[in-house]
């Protein structure tokens, strides 16, 4: 067995891994937190935009005299005034293969123009903004405008979109196929497939959501004419990763010249991560106006512009024996890129979603292939376990489907096939190489928590009340830790995406924590607090956390992906280790023994085996601070910085069981209890990790039973609000039941695994898997999301799908 | 407007919630969705919650108003559900939360003198609040935790009657370290 390294936390002031109170939360629960909503410069002009109404059009004609007369109106701009400003570009392309993108300056693939000039490509394309002294001024402006369109044929489904004669939507990408991708052996998983005692197949639709964070995006851009400066205020998950691209690849401006805020950001789940163009419109409006831009979406507009997720049509093949070893597994997918590619939507369709489809198990062979399609639809990106749940939802829904085809139990087929915990790290063979885990321990503690041996009695005693009950089971793998570089840079990004923190003693001991990571609501002040206080054995009420201000905070990424305990937390600790290693030689000089007599313990040095000879934390910040007496080799004050790049990704995993309710006589569907062991390692803070498993398997649930963005065949957006598209309300849930297994990451010096997102990965499958076992004996083998009564009310009266 | 007169002429079109941010300065009341679905713009409305972005500003003449920012002072010490809400972590991104406060705080309030509202009856309760983050779990033990408190008139303590949630705490006992 190879040996697990990482490391257990630090235990200095034992607040690692502790659930403390967020400190955030007194002031969310006084509404004192400042969103971009609610920034309001001196002198702010307001900016609506000009979304298409049509799906795909060339633009004949744009007129706007009649709306820059309107009172209030400052400016009407179009794509005509915006010719020097550069395409947003896309930075994760898939690796390794050909990939065909509208172009970009700089020789990467453009996503898409701040405004569209000739050609509409999907409802809600900007076409033009109005700035004006309100808010309502601008709004009402925009109707002012007049558009001639001459409408073009309009694809929505990336299977469509691939076909002979389907719309084109980029000169500069034939087909519409933005990339051919696979990993995996498809000779080795064919030949698997042909000799095999079973296989079985679905047709798979994960259909289109919409992420739906409760606060829309908004952007505040302020041009300092003085000294040429800008400062963009945007909800946004990464603004180190934004500054780069606004400035040096969109404005063409110098990195310097631009500051990115992100202040309190209302959920993101993603989308917030990526490049919109009214970040640079914002921007450049300030500067010709000379006045602070403010621009505030709508929620039709959030859904009408910011990225969804998911949207694969797949046709997947399982092979096993007859005694339920499973000998391989292969995904054809369509993946639906949407009408331009956005910032990181082809990976996210591609790598993200096809090296994960094995799982927990150990298979020979596998092999996935994704046609990655441009449409007439909003752009793809990520969504809470974006790619990875794609891919559980097809192994899971297989696993079930060959379970059934042999007449095992589900449990037991799954038991059979998860990797043995002797073979970590483990290469899936399609490209990842999981660092740990004891699958087996996480499986059957999930599976005797959920009662699962009771299930035929419930079944029975839930038919006596004209209720049909299900069991579904899934688990995953969730590649998390985004990641070592080098790697990412082999998977097609176009980036560095390593995590970096400061720590700055101040002389009255103190301790202010930076961090380049950005928190869209996952408590970063509580916990980098912790991790900090932990390893230097102090007091968690003296640690301050600054983040998400470029001008403050150390380069780098942003949050996404569940990567901020394992990327960004890493970076405190070593960076606090540095601290330490310093305090410890310049204890030397301060208690006057040899440095390998010096102990640094609960937040002081001491004396090896004299602890009367002594220097508290506080006492070494200030003699730091001081400066007096130091030998030249030692730099005065105490102010360190760490870029941690890991070794490798890291792959929490879990396995969940859904229980649901099916009302015999309206279909609908209830999830009557959830079960779910996660194992992300070595957590911070159980009391937050908690909340995000909570939320995540809520968010999981939705996409089950009632999410789905619809589009007509004009492709219009017809769920386009709260009230024509359905989120999980607090009726709609039970509580859950929650356990662990702690498997830590060799990867980083905390041992842990992403968390935030990863309980977001298997509750739909097992939704979907409960409600087929409930109406297994119907014949029922499959029923695409999301599980409407209606859909499943046909099915109990033995409709076909 | 918090107890205090507030006196000015309002648009027959304006919505109350524009008049609270934009007029008021009071941004703790937030707009989600424009539908009335989200309920993050909700005020009390002469002690009743309403969603403010579905009422005309006119038509809350001579009502008493109360936003978030009346619930406390600034930096001021918690309520008791907001205490609650705190001890419960019923906040992530915290966006929904004022909303929620607002909505929760009726609850709380008119059920103080009887029987403690069920698990389904606040959830119930909480249809008109959307949250993305939490799935609603740490609000709902919040609440329950906010009821017992005000019921023991011990804040800060619940009492062993509360049924605990139907939750089982992360073990970290039983979680194995490979």
């Amino acid at each position: 067995m190879t040996a697990v390294t990482g490391e257990a936390p630090a235990t200095g002031s034992g607040v690692l891994g502790q659930p403390l109170d967020s400190r955030e939360d007194p002031q969310l629960l006084r509404g004192e937190a400042t969103y971009v909503a609610d920034i309001d410069l001196p002198g702010t002009a307001h900016m609506a935009i000009l979304g298409s109404p049509v799906a795909h059009a060339k633009i004949l004609s744009i007129e706007t005299k009649a709306a820059e007369q309107l009172p209030g109106v400052l400016k009407v701009a179009t794509a005509a005034d915006f010719t020097d400003v550069m395409p947003l570009p896309c930075i994760w392309i898939p690796g390794g293969v050909e990939s065909h993108f509208p172009p970009h300056p700089y020789g990467l693939p453009g996503a898409r123009p701040v405004l569209t000039g000739d050609t509409v490509r999907h409802v809600g394309d900007p076409i033009a903004v109005v700035v004006a002294e309100t808010p309502r001024q601008a709004t009402a402006a925009l109707a002012a405008i007049a558009v001639e369109y001459e409408p073009l044929p309009v694809v929505t489904r990336a299977d469509e979109a691939l076909a002979e004669g389907a719309p084109q939507l980029h000169e500069a990408v034939p087909g519409n196929l933005n990339a051919y991708w696979t990993c995996g052996d498809k000779d080795r998983t064919d030949a698997a497939i042909a000799e095999a005692e079973v296989t079985v197949e679905l047709d798979l639709v994960n259909q289109r959501t919409i992420n739906s964070p409760i606060e829309p995006r908004g952007a505040v851009g302020d041009h300092n004419a003085a000294t040429g400066e800008y400062t963009l205020y945007a909800s946004t998950q990464g603004p180190h990763n934004h500054r780069f691209l606004l400035s040096a690849l969109v404005l063409g401006i110098p990195f310097n010249k631009l500051r990115v805020i992100a202040p309190t950001v209302g959920g993101s789940f993603g989308t917030k991560g990526y490049l919109y163009p009214d970040m640079a419109l914002v921007l450049l409006l300030s500067k010709e106006l000379g006045r602070p831009v403010k621009w505030v979406d709508t929620r039709t507009g959030l859904m009408n512009s910011t990225v969804q997720g998911r949207d694969h049509r797949q046709h997947v093949t399982l092979a096993g024996t007859r005694d339920g070893r499973i000998t391989a597994v292969r995904c054809t997918s369509y993946a639906n890129l949407g009408a331009y590619p956005s910032t990181i939507g082809p990976g996210v369709a591609t790598a993200l979603m096809g090296r994960s489809i094995s799982g927990m198990y150990d298979i020979d062979a596998a092999f996935c292939e994704v046609y990655a399609a441009f449409t007439n639809t909003v752009s793809l990106g990520a969504q809470r376990g974006s790619g990875r749940a794609e891919a559980a939802f097809l192994m899971e829904r297989l696993v079930d489907r060959y379970a059934s085809e042999i007449g095992m139990d589900p449990a037991a087929v799954r038991r059979k096939n998860l990797v043995p915990k002797e073979k970590f790290p483990y290469d899936n063979g399609l490209g990842w190489t999981y660092d740990s885990g004891n699958y087996q321990l996480n499986f059957d503690k999930a599976i005797e928590l959920s009662g699962y041996a009771d299930m035929p009695a419930r079944k029975a005693e839930a038919r006596t009340r004209g209720k049909r009950l299900g069991v579904g089971l899934a688990t995953y793998v969730a590649i998390c830790g985004v990641g070592p570089s080098t790697r990412m840079s082999q998977e097609g990004m176009l980036g560095g995406t390593w995590e970096s923190a400061n720590i700055r003693v101040h002389p009255t001991g103190e301790v202010t924590v930076t961090v380049g990571s950005a928190s869209t609501g996952q408590s970063h002040g509580t916990v980098f607090a912790q991790v900090a206080a932990d390893e230097l054995g102090i007091d968690p009420d003296t640690v301050q956390v600054l983040e998400g201000d470029t001008q403050k905070a150390p380069y780098g990424q942003g949050t996404y992906g569940s990567r901020s305990y394992s990327m960004a937390a890493p970076a405190v600790a070593l960076t606090a280790r540095k601290i330490k290693s310093k305090l410890i030689r310049a204890g030397a000089v301060f208690l006057g023994v040899p440095e390998d007599k010096v102990v640094y313990e609960g937040g002081r040095v001491h004396e090896d085996g004299n602890e009367q000879n002594t220097k508290t934390f506080a006492e070494l910040a200030m003699s730091m601070w001081y400066g007096w007496g130091l030998p030249a080799e030692i730099e005065p004050a105490l102010d360190e910085t760490t870029h941690f790049d890991p070794p490798d990704f890291n792959y929490p995993f879990g396995t969940h069981v859904a229980v649901v309710e099916i009302d015999e006589l309206t279909g609908e569907t209830e999830v009557v209890s959830y079960t779910a062991v996660d194992d992300a390692g070595h957590i911070g803070n159980p009391k937050i990790v908690l909340g995000q498993i909570e939320g995540s398997i809520t968010h999981g649930l939705g996409q089950a039973l009632m999410e789905a963005a619809v589009y007509d065949e004009q492709g219009l957006l017809i769920s386009s609000d709260l009230t024509s598209y359905a989120l999980p309300r607090a009726a709609d849930v039970p509580f859950f039941t929650l356990d662990k297994t702690v498997t830590p990451s060799p990867h980083n010096p905390l041992g842990a695994k992403g968390a935030g997102e990863i309980a977001t990965v298997p509750p739909a499958a097992a939704v979907v898997n409960a409600v087929v076992d409930a109406l297994a004996d119907l014949g029922v083998q499959h029923i695409d999301m999301p599980l409407t009564p209606e859909k499943v009310w046909r099915r109990l009266r033995g409709e076909a799908q | 407007m918090n107890g205090r007169p507030e006196q000015f002429t309002a648009q027959p079109n304006e919505l109350l919630v524009e008049r609270l941010r934009d007029g008021l300065g009071l941004t703790g009341t937030k707009v989600g969705c424009d539908t009335g679905q989200c309920g993050t713009c909700v005020v009390r409305l002469d002690g009743r919650s309403v969603k403010s972005c579905l009422v005309l500003t006119a038509s809350a003449a001579g009502a008493e108003v109360a936003t978030i920012e009346g619930e406390t002072t600034r930096g001021g010490e918690l309520t008791g559900l907001q205490e609650a809400l705190r001890q419960e972590h019923g906040t992530q991104c915290g966006f929904c939360t004022p909303g929620m406060v607002m909505a929760l705080g009726e609850l709380v309030d008119a059920t103080a003198g009887g029987e403690a509202p069920t698990e389904p009856e606040i959830r119930e309760w909480l249809t008109g609040n959307l949250c993305r983050c939490t799935g609603y779990h740490s609000v709902v033990r919040g609440v329950q935790r906010a009821c017992a408190a005000a019921r023991a008139e011990a804040p800060a303590t619940v009492p062993a009657t509360v049924p605990e949630p139907a939750v089982v705490a992360a073990s970290t006992a039983a979680g194995q370290e490979v």
